[in-house]
């Protein structure tokens, strides 16, 4: 692998791993919380963002020599609300109730702060392949970490997964988790969880004398 | 001028064997006699969700300690209080995998998370059950009568319930006893839901039997009568919480007494002497400031009564100390104590007459600290 490849590859696996919008730069927090109620619901925002990011990534890399710098905003904006306009009637299409499920969170893939800061930081400046790699390991890692609280909260909070039922009919649901407090307290869990793993790389990085001072 | 020299120190001046350790330990000896009365109550259930919930906490704070994210050790009691606690707001035959629950989150979402003993914002043994209130909303207004025949033999079947699955209906056990199921209702849901009211006096012992209530609030009152003349937990707050809860409801009682209990109803109903007795006083999360309580225990007898009255649940002690210690920091910027020689709202007064006179001070004393020029309204001549 030569240096442009494996920069290639880096920069794919940047927004899956060590730049995950939702575990580590915790970014794009409404429609986390709001729609990770169930694991279809998670993993079918996720999806919708990434193809949102891939396509307007693309495109903002292209238009990238065309459009003035004083205007480029808006014009990421038009671009963005393009294919969540697509998203939105796509969904309505494929499934009535998982639109409803999601409500208002569609549209307001728009204004997703990940989305916007791709296309600003990494799409406006590299050619479109690139740009689209990187716009595509960024989605996989958003629909990850959507995936990773939906699962956690429609176990807890419904005892089924995708709807399968998985600890038979005398399962207590605990209601929290599906209520706005259960979205915090699985993503503060989440985030604990992957400190944990950051601070034990770490320690584990440093000289052994004091990674004996944990014990 | 010369005179001896004064030492000066930084507080805490007064020194005393009393120590968290010991406080913890007589607040726990204060508990057990109130443990035993709600076991004679409940027989063998009460007990198992007792061990079981305080377990829980130590076990979660034997974790946290020991990985080092948590002030404190283990051996300072407050855990045990933390889970006994818990366990006498529980209803008694909670399941025990529940029981298990609230002690892990009372610790450690209440504790933990704020680093440890004295760090905590809100009452832990509360956060635990407001955890399992809102996850648990039928188990744990499952309550069961209290001086059951059979007691110390058998346990309540919801007790028992496997790990993750729903507890058994005790409908049908009650019904084997010759009990409707309007015997399970706690006295407060009883006059919220039935228009039932208990006698006050009935509430005040918990003696006379097949009542769904909590251990005795004479024999709580009793306990913290101790406790507060041991100098161990502040009399102001239970007077202060009492005093505004039995306030507004006379109030009320007195506009219309159609609508209304008597406040005595209010007073021994739920978990109010409970707690304002043992929850309120929780020294992390109560002012710390004299005129600071005042206003904490009013403000938490006042929300107690609205919660009870105007909103959906029959019993409000728990979000009311939860929102009144999320205040306290609030109530005790408000409350500050105005310092020697200064008047009302910061202005200093005329006439006062300042102890720390630079004459007074050594002048070897090279860190002695001059006060600020607007104390002295005489200057010294030098």
């Amino acid at each position: 692998m030569n240096t442009a490849q494996y920069k290639t590859w880096d920069e794919f696996t940047e927004g899956i791993w060590r730049q995950n919008p939702v575990f580590v730069m915790v970014l794009g927090m409404c429609p986390v919380l709001a729609v990770s109620v169930s694991a279809v619901n998670a993993l079918s925002m996720g999806l919708a963002t990434m193809f949102v990011l891939v396509c307007s990534c693309g495109l903002v890399s292209l238009l990238r020599r065309m459009v003035p710098k004083e205007v480029r905003i808006a014009v990421y904006i038009v671009i963005i609300a393009t294919f969540v306009t697509a998203v939105d009637y796509a969904i309505q299409a494929i499934s009535l109730a998982l639109y409803d499920a999601l409500g208002a969170f569609i549209q307001l893939i728009v204004v997703n702060c990940i989305i916007l800061g791709r296309a600003e930081a990494h799409a406006s400046k590299n050619p479109p392949l690139p740009a689209m790699l990187n716009a595509a390991g960024m989605g996989i890692g958003f629909a990850v970490g959507l995936f990773a609280l939906g699962a956690v909260r429609e176990i807890l909070g419904a005892g089924t997964l995708f709807g399968i039922t998985l600890f038979g009919a005398s399962f207590q649901p605990w209601v929290i988790m599906v209520l706005p407090p259960g979205g915090f307290f699985v993503l503060g869990a989440w985030l604990l969880f992957f400190a944990w793993l950051e601070r034990r790389k770490l320690r584990r990085a440093a000289p052994t004398t004091e990674a004996g001072q944990h014990v | 001028m010369t005179s001896a020299p004064i030492e000066i120190r930084s507080a805490p001046h007064v020194q005393s064997a009393k120590t968290v350790e010991t406080i913890m330990r007589n607040v726990v000896y204060s508990l057990l006699p109130i443990c035993a009365f709600y076991v004679f109550q409940y027989g063998i259930s009460a007990l198992a969700s007792i061990a079981v919930v305080t377990g829980a906490c130590l076990l979660t704070e034997r974790f946290f300690v020991r990985t080092g994210t948590q002030a404190g050790r283990l051996s300072d009691y407050s855990a045990v209080i933390t889970g006994l606690l818990l366990a006498l707001t529980l209803p008694p035959g909670f399941p025990l995998w529940m029981g298990a629950v609230a002690g892990i989150v009372a610790i450690a979402l209440g504790k933990a998370l704020f680093g440890g003993i004295g760090f905590n914002v809100f009452n832990p043994a509360l956060i635990g059950r407001a955890f399992v209130q809102a996850a648990f909303p039928t188990a744990i207004a499952t309550y069961t009568p209290s001086f059951l025949p059979g007691r110390f033999t058998e346990f309540i079947p919801s007790t028992l319930a496997w790990p993750l699955m729903i507890p058994a209906d005790a409908t049908a056990w009650l019904k084997a006893k010759n009990l409707d199921a309007l015997a399970g209702a706690t006295p407060l849901a009883k006059w919220k839901f039935d228009g039932v009211l208990v006698n006050a006096d009935e509430l005040l012992t918990s003696l006379s039997g097949n009542m769904a209530v909590g251990p005795s609030p004479l024999l709580i009152l009793l306990c913290g009568a101790y406790l507060a003349s041991r100098r161990y937990m502040d009399w102001r707050i239970p007077l202060a919480v009492l005093g505004s809860a039995a306030l507004t409801a006379w109030l009320l009682f007195a506009f219309d007494p159609a609508r209304y209990p008597n406040p005595f109803f209010m007073l021994f109903s739920g978990g109010l002497i409970l707690g304002a007795v043992y929850m309120a006083t929780d020294m992390a999360t109560s002012p710390v400031t004299p005129k600071g309580m005042w206003v904490y225990g009013a403000l938490i007898g006042l929300l107690t009564v609205v919660i009870r009255y105007y909103s959906g649940l029959p019993e409000g002690v728990m979000y009311a100390i939860l929102i009144a210690n999320a205040a306290s920091p609030l109530i005790e910027k408000i409350t500050q104590p105005v310092p020697f020689g200064r008047g009302v709202l910061d202005r200093v007064k005329k006439r006062a007459t300042y102890p720390l006179n630079p004459g007074y001070i050594s002048r070897e004393e090279a860190s002695a600290v001059t006060p600020k020029k607007r104390f002295l309204p005489n200057k010294p001549k030098k």
